[in-house]
């Protein structure tokens, strides 16, 4: 398995290490849905700052998992999509929605820090 | 015969014992072009003025490239060697571009040459048509390749001149701003094309990981008209900098565009907007934090 969960504070980190085959994408929705509810995290970072690509599969994935873990209670941020898998990303139509983004790891805590907190204000 | 080869070369599709005759022919074809060269230029001259042509040039400049034009092609016909003329016609291409000569200009007097001096060996020659026969077939080949040589040089020289410009505009054509700390601004101004919507969004999302914004305000009070496609290229623009944690605010859409859009029924629920540059900068920095209260805290949306 080539993703870590770490735990950080109120959330869960999952860092992508590198390109994920179809099961290993499965077992980490199946994971992370578990993980939230047994470490009683209030939000997720999926980073995925080492992905070259994400296909449509993986989209789909990551999008199951935001919806998966919203109804256990939690939130989640995916972090690190570089800008050529933007552009690819974008290009081919993959639906994201509700997918939250953010640069990389801080940016992604921040905004966690935000959502869960109500805390409007960004640093500055 | 010391321009032998040069015939031969230039008359590949002949048979052998006749090129050494043709090249004789185009010698005496050459001596005559030169003997009658004042009336020859001013009846091209005249043709070129009556045919509309050039009308951006005044009668003497015209008179005085035709003469150049002239002599280098009456020099090409006699040495079978364009690369002169070649030359002349990408100085002449350089010159005249900038002032708005056409292609169909260009193309249009040098085969007014062409004609111009053809008919003048049918008047020469009208008595022995054997002769002309041969004459003809020494000189159509070779005037041919004159007017391909001129107009390919001027096509290229336009080519390049086309491209230098794309080149500058693509320099030129997408500043990305920071503003303040992670608060990017894009103004475009001009025509956006589907080449340039690409190169932006690059550039933008270059920008944005570099400068590690959450906040960019696109500024299209420039752009005058927007079509179906960069209206998509724009929202592709605004999902790819969300995935990349950046929020988007679209400023300064004209009535017109405002209007376009809605009737193209583009997927606008995406983006933000703001009437005006200055609304949109307050708005990004009220979403980046900077002043007043933030009551959603939620710069995502």
């Amino acid at each position: 398995m080539s993703v870590a969960i770490l735990r950080q504070g109120d959330y869960l980190v999952a860092s992508i290490q590198s390109d994920l085959t179809d099961s290993e994408v499965v077992a980490l929705r199946y994971e992370l849905a578990e993980l939230v509810g047994r470490q009683r995290a209030r939000g997720i970072v999926i980073d995925v700052t080492a992905l070259d690509v994400i296909d449509s599969f993986v989209a789909r994935s990551l999008r199951a998992i935001v919806l998966t873990v919203a109804l256990r209670g939690a939130v989640t941020v995916v972090a690190g999509i570089q800008p050529d898998v933007a552009i690819a990303m974008v290009q081919f139509r993959l639906n994201l929605e509700p997918l939250r983004a953010a640069l990389d790891l801080d940016a992604a805590i921040a905004l966690l820090d935000r959502l869960t907190r109500g805390d409007a204000v960004d640093g500055g | 015969m010391t321009d032998h080869p040069k015939t031969e070369e230039e008359r590949m599709d002949e048979e052998p014992d006749r090129s050494e005759e043709a090249g004789s022919l185009l010698q005496e074809l050459v001596a005559y072009l030169r003997d009658n060269r004042t009336e020859l230029r001013e009846e091209w001259a005249r043709r070129i003025s009556e045919a509309e042509l050039l009308d951006v040039m005044s009668d003497e400049e015209i008179f005085s490239e035709a003469t150049a034009v002239y002599d280098n092609y009456v020099d090409a016909l006699e040495t079978g060697s364009i690369e002169t003329l070649q030359t002349y016609a990408r100085e002449l291409s350089e010159r005249i571009i900038p002032r708005g000569v056409e292609t169909h200009e260009v193309l249009g007097i040098v085969l007014l040459l062409r004609d111009v001096l053809a008919r003048s060996l049918f008047a020469k020659y009208q008595n022995d048509a054997e002769l002309l026969n041969r004459i003809l077939d020494s000189y159509e080949p070779a005037a041919n390749r004159i007017a391909v040589t001129v107009g390919v040089s001027f096509v290229e020289e336009r080519e390049r001149v086309i491209h230098e410009q794309q080149e500058t505009l693509r320099e030129l054509s997408t500043p990305v701003l920071q503003l303040r700390d992670r608060l990017l601004i894009l103004p475009i101004i001009g025509i956006l094309d589907s080449a340039r919507a690409r190169q932006l969004t690059e550039q933008l999302l270059g920008a944005i990981r570099d400068n590690r914004a959450t906040v960019v305000v696109i500024d299209i009070t420039g752009v005058a008209t927007i079509d179906r496609t960069v209206a998509n290229h724009l929202v592709q623009t605004v999902e790819a900098s969300r995935l990349m944690g950046a929020s988007t605010i679209l400023t300064g859409l004209s009535s017109e565009i405002a209007q376009t859009l809605v009737d193209l029924d583009v997927d606008l629920g995406m983006m933000k907007t703001v009437g005006d540059l200055q609304g949109g900068l307050e708005e990004a920095e009220r979403l980046a934090g900077y002043r007043g209260p933030d009551p959603a805290g939620d710069v995502e949306s």
